[in-house]
């Protein structure tokens, strides 16, 4: 059932005056964690923009009840949360809202372990390609090419393939989603919401800082990523997987928006459009990902092994 | 009594957890950020609510008829709100001179 903006209830679901940058996408994003999932909700933040974004006691500038944590242990955390909560009879979700660096280098032992014991969580990893918080470091989801202040000259690997990393610990649910496409994303996170046991949800959010594009073009530049193909939109859901409606179009390449339209709105890319060879390996990264959709969407996956 | 005898005191609270409240302002009058103030013109407006859901803010309200206004104390003037307007019913007009 497609979700009707004026049915949403007129409130607040943000926290106006708070200290992230103009345009930042984790605080679109926490608006929409809101917008699905309402106030039954605890967030568990490892360090990031979205700790600095909170602002200083007594106030915060996000609106949830939150357990600030050290890296290593997000995952951790919301795991025993999760078992408190249930010991003491209350429904309360219990949300892991953590960076790309948090997720996909510094705190995945911890993630790796919660999906692995099947843990009642959902999982959020918000994904702006770069440790922003710290001053724009790479990150193993910084895709290739890209300028970050650690990788003057491009960064030298591919991004990470870690929604599909998530999703061969063989966990319930896994989807990706993306601040472009709000509607998409609440729906997920409603889904995620019904279903029991460890839930990951990969949000693809652009940053202005970081990615060096003006504040007004978030919302279009997550749009043209899914577009152009350069972040697939899916859904796996005990053991199926399935491209979400607004990626589904775009499995021919020849369907889809040019990469170059993407990447010429960002400063971060401008040595990759310069570059035909550097052009190639972004793109090869773009194929390899897509392979590994299509291969799933195949049916690869066994239902049998689905916990 | 040979008055060496320690004196226990009772355990009072060792730490007082910092506790933040969600609230408006934790970073203050972010409005005062803006170079560049977004100026609806409802005459152009559909109700597409598309201004609300992207702005990063919260400061795109809805009127019970859900025709927008802005809260002009906390809008950054990041420009999201008229970038995704399907009419461009949304204008960004530089703050300074004359008010
Ligand atoms: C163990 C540890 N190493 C390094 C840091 C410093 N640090 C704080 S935030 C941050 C960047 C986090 O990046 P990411 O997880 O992508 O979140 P973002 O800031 O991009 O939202 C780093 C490196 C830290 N707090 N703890
Ligand atoms: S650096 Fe990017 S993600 Fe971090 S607060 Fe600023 S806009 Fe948001
Ligand atoms: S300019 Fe940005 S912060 Fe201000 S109302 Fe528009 S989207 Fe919201
Ligand atoms: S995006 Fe434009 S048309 Fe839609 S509600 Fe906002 S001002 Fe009105
Ligand atoms: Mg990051």
């Amino acid at each position: 059932m497609p979700l009707r903006l004026a049915d949403l209830p007129r409130r607040r679901y943000g926290s106006p005056g708070n200290a992230a940058c103009p345009g930042c996408p984790e605080t679109m994003g926490l608006r929409y964690v809101k917008m699905a999932l309402g106030d039954n909700v605890v967030l568990v933040i490892p360090a990031g923009c979205s700790s600095v974004i909170q602002g200083i006691r007594p106030k915060s500038g996000i609106n949830f009840p939150i357990l600030n944590i050290v890296f290593a242990s997000a995952a951790s955390a919301a795991s025993g949360m999760s078992s408190a909560f249930e010991m003491l009879g209350q429904d309360v979700k219990v949300v892991v809202w953590a960076g790309d660096g948090g997720t996909a280098d510094i705190g995945f032992q911890a993630l790796s372990g919660a999906a692995e014991r099947n843990d009642d969580i959902i999982y959020i990893c918000v994904d702006n390609e770069a440790y922003m918080n710290t001053g724009i470091q790479r990150s193993g989801l910084t895709p290739y090419g890209a300028w970050t202040t650690t990788t003057w000259t491009g960064k030298t690997e591919p991004k990470k393939p870690l929604p599909f990393i998530v999703l061969a610990h063989n966990v319930p649910y896994v989807a990706t989603a993306t601040v472009g496409y709000p509607q998409d994303f609440i729906e997920k996170l409603r889904k995620a919401a019904t279903i029991r046991g460890f839930k990951y949800i990969h949000l693809h959010a652009p940053c202005p800082v970081g990615w060096r594009f003006d504040p007004s073009l978030t919302a279009k530049i997550a749009q043209l990523a899914v577009q152009t193909g350069a972040f697939i939109l899916f859904e796996y859901e005990n053991g199926r997987f399935r491209l979400s409606p607004y990626s589904g179009m775009y499995r021919d390449p020849k369907r889809r928006v040019p990469l170059e339209e993407y990447l010429k709105l960002q400063g971060r890319f401008q040595t990759v459009l310069k570059d035909p060879q550097k052009l190639e390996m972004l793109r090869a990264e773009i194929d390899e990902m897509w392979r590994w959709a299509l291969l799933l969407e195949k049916g690869m996956a066994s239902p049998e092994l689905k916990k | 009594m040979s008055g060496t005898a320690a004196v226990v005191e009772k355990p009072k609270t060792y730490w007082v957890a910092p506790i933040s409240y969600p609230a408006p302002a934790s970073s203050g009058k972010t409005g005062l950020w803006r170079t560049e103030r977004p100026v609806i013109h409802l005459e152009k407006c559909v109700k597409c609510l598309y201004c609300w859901l992207y702005c990063p803010e919260d400061t795109i309200l809805r009127r019970e008829d859900d025709y927008v206004y802005v809260d002009y104390d906390y809008c950054k003037g990041c420009g999201i709100c008229a970038a995704v307007c399907p009419t461009n019913a949304i204008d960004m007009v530089p703050e300074g001179g004359e008010s």
